[in-house]
């Protein structure tokens, strides 16, 4: 499990999480976005496309993000979602808190 | 590099036939919740679940319940352990965690969807456990918890 992070052409800091994001990672996570963030990074999505699974503890640590970002004027989207981690973020109404593309692509594009 | 998790699996016949078990017991530290998590998982046999409840259901639940009674049961405390036993039969998964706690109420915990509390951080776990699994029962101390996963 790891997270990348890399800038688009744009300065979109794209996150990127490779296997799992729980308990035991979250933190890290956190860290590496809130460095960028410190960096003068404003627009950030985080891509799922390889993500296995998510806890509650990775969806608390997104929301905590979420609002961090807002406070500094930016914005913090979602893409890349499987079936089931978009039910994860609907039955939590996570999905209302968030806006959610399907590519990082089309997330990009509506920044 | 050595691992406190030792993975014992056993065979138990009963009821004409044959359940596997696998036990184990998880020190009281975050970070083995997710390799205990694919521990389990890389053993637990084929059957009543689909690959996708396995790799989604399935992990996310006991990462849920081993995270919990880690922080909320043992509070971190690394005299104690949190005891996993996956009981896997012909039509149905049982997952019981039990941390060496004091327990708690399961039903004072507050909705987490509500709009006050949609944007903390905490209290989604046991929202999202009830709706992940088919069942979802606590022993009367609330220290330990049995996730039923039916066939599918």
């Amino acid at each position: 499990m790891s997270f990348t992070l890399r800038k688009d052409k744009h300065g979109v800091v794209v996150v990127g999480v490779d296997g799992q994001l729980i308990v035991g990672n979250r933190q890290e996570l956190k860290q590496k976005v809130l460095d960028a963030l410190e960096g003068g990074g404003r627009k950030f999505v985080v891509d799922f496309a390889k993500t296995g699974y998510i806890d509650s503890s990775g969806l608390g640590v997104l929301v905590s993000l979420s609002k961090k970002i807002r406070e500094q004027g930016g914005d913090l989207r979602l893409c890349g979602l499987n079936e089931d981690l978009q039910t994860l973020f609907e039955l939590t109404k996570l999905d209302t808190l968030f806006a959610i593309t399907k590519t990082s692509e089309e997330a990009l594009a509506a920044f | 590099m050595t691992t406190p998790l030792h993975l014992d699996v056993r065979r138990r016949a009963g009821g004409g036939e044959t359940e596997t078990e696998l036990l184990l017991d998880v020190p009281s530290d975050l970070k083995y919740v997710g390799p205990a998590v694919e521990l389990i998982v890389g053993r637990l046999p084929s059957g009543p679940l689909s690959p996708r409840r396995i790799r989604f259901n399935f992990r996310t639940a006991l990462a849920e319940a081993l995270a919990n009674a880690i922080a909320y049961g043992n509070h971190h405390d690394p005299a104690r352990v949190v005891h996993v036993l996956v009981q896997v039969g012909h039509d149905v998964v049982r997952l019981h965690v039990t941390d060496e706690g004091d327990g708690f109420d399961p039903d004072g915990i507050p909705d987490p969807t509500l709009p006050d509390r949609l944007e903390l951080e905490d209290g989604r776990g046991l929202f999202v456990l009830r709706r992940l699994v088919d069942h979802v029962a606590f022993n009367a101390k609330g220290n330990s918890v049995c996730l039923t996963l039916l066939a599918g």
